[in-house]
């Protein structure tokens, strides 16, 4: 009888936590989704094929305002562009692994399972790295299924009057806080907001305002990180 | 605002937009052994992007809910998600960070 490595176990027991925390964001997707005129297939669709909170989020907001469809994808593209990063420094981890392996980890990859993963490689070397890294990251992957499935189908029966819609800026706001680590991103961000809001407010067409804000953000940072904004 | 897309169109934006993350998520994990590191100066450009867009992402939505500047208390957005970002700082949970908004909204909406 085949038995199930100890190593996933610890993924999935490590991932518990963090199961609770993205599944409310999960939920706001599904609600979203529906709530701007996207199919529940869309809904489950996107989760399966994208599967990138923030840039679902960021994409259905988009499409509800009928924003150009290169703007959608461009705008998906920059929010995602973060896991570039993630899978630069896990990627010697990932050396060994069959062609058929790297592609389901690749697919899977995400803020959460590369940050448990790199900590418990750095900390223990005899990890089973694919058990471990597929315990985290597939069981993720399943709470983020459901959560978004449940968003969908109870979205669909929502009041319109309680504005739901508020709660995808809401989690936008918790996913900020922990990247305002030091002086040049919190520079950074305040130009990305600012960049935005002078965007939005000035009618610019297209909904150019997230690709914007992310160029002036990343200039300003690298500006003071190089101005010596280390602290 | 539901959106003005046939669902069709909708298809080709995931698909695309799937196929496009893959490849970034792919990106190093396939190219080790030719390339093995990202050179510091993009490292560095790539990690600013998440600060920049996340508050691009909120900041446009509290102050200018309806397309223009509101900075009033009259603007119930920017007062809920001031409180939502009280919480958010302190607790760091994207649950607490939504239920302290959402209800926010509601009681300036339906209680005051």
């Amino acid at each position: 009888m085949p038995t199930v490595p100890p190593d996933f176990l610890d993924g999935v027991r490590d991932a518990a936590p963090l199961h609770l925390g993205i599944a409310p964001f999960g939920l706001v997707a599904g609600v979203a989704a529906v709530e701007q005129g996207l199919s529940i297939f869309h809904a489950i669709g996107m989760s399966s094929i994208v599967f990138a909170g923030a840039s679902q989020l960021a994409m259905i907001e988009l499409l509800g305002a009928d924003a150009p469809l290169a703007i959608v994808v461009g705008t998906a593209v920059i929010v995602n562009l973060r896991m570039m990063m993630y899978s630069a420094s896990i990627a010697p981890y990932f050396r060994s692994f069959a062609a058929r392996a790297k592609a389901v980890a690749s697919y899977l990859l995400t803020d959460q399972a590369y940050a448990l993963s790199i900590a418990r490689y750095n900390q223990d070397d005899g990890t089973d790295r694919f058990a471990y890294y597929i315990g985290v990251a597939a069981s993720l992957w399943v709470v983020w299924q459901i959560s978004t499935i449940a968003g969908a189908v109870v979205g669909a029966g929502l009041p319109p009057e309680w504005g739901f819609e508020f709660a995808a800026p809401l989690v936008f706001l918790a996913l900020l806080v922990p990247t305002l680590k030091d002086r040049a991103s919190g520079a950074s961000a305040l130009t990305g907001g600012i960049v935005a809001v002078a965007v939005v407010v000035a009618g610019v067409p297209f909904h150019l305002d997230i690709i914007v804000a992310a160029v002036a953000g990343v200039f300003v940072g690298l500006t003071v990180e190089s101005l010596g904004g280390d602290a | 605002m539901p959106t003005g897309y046939d669902p069709t169109t909708i298809w080709g934006v995931i698909v695309a937009a799937g196929i496009l993350t893959f490849a970034i998520r792919g990106s190093f994990i396939y190219l080790f052994g030719r390339i093995d590191t990202v050179p510091t100066r993009v490292k560095s450009a790539l990690e600013y992007v998440p600060a920049a867009i996340f508050a691009a992402l909120v900041l446009p939505a509290l102050v200018a809910p309806s397309g223009s500047l509101e900075l009033s208390l009259g603007n119930e957005r920017l007062v809920a998600g001031t409180l939502a970002a009280i919480a958010a700082w302190y607790t760091e949970r994207v649950v607490v960070t939504i239920a302290v908004g959402m209800i926010a909204l509601w009681v300036l909406r339906f209680v005051l």
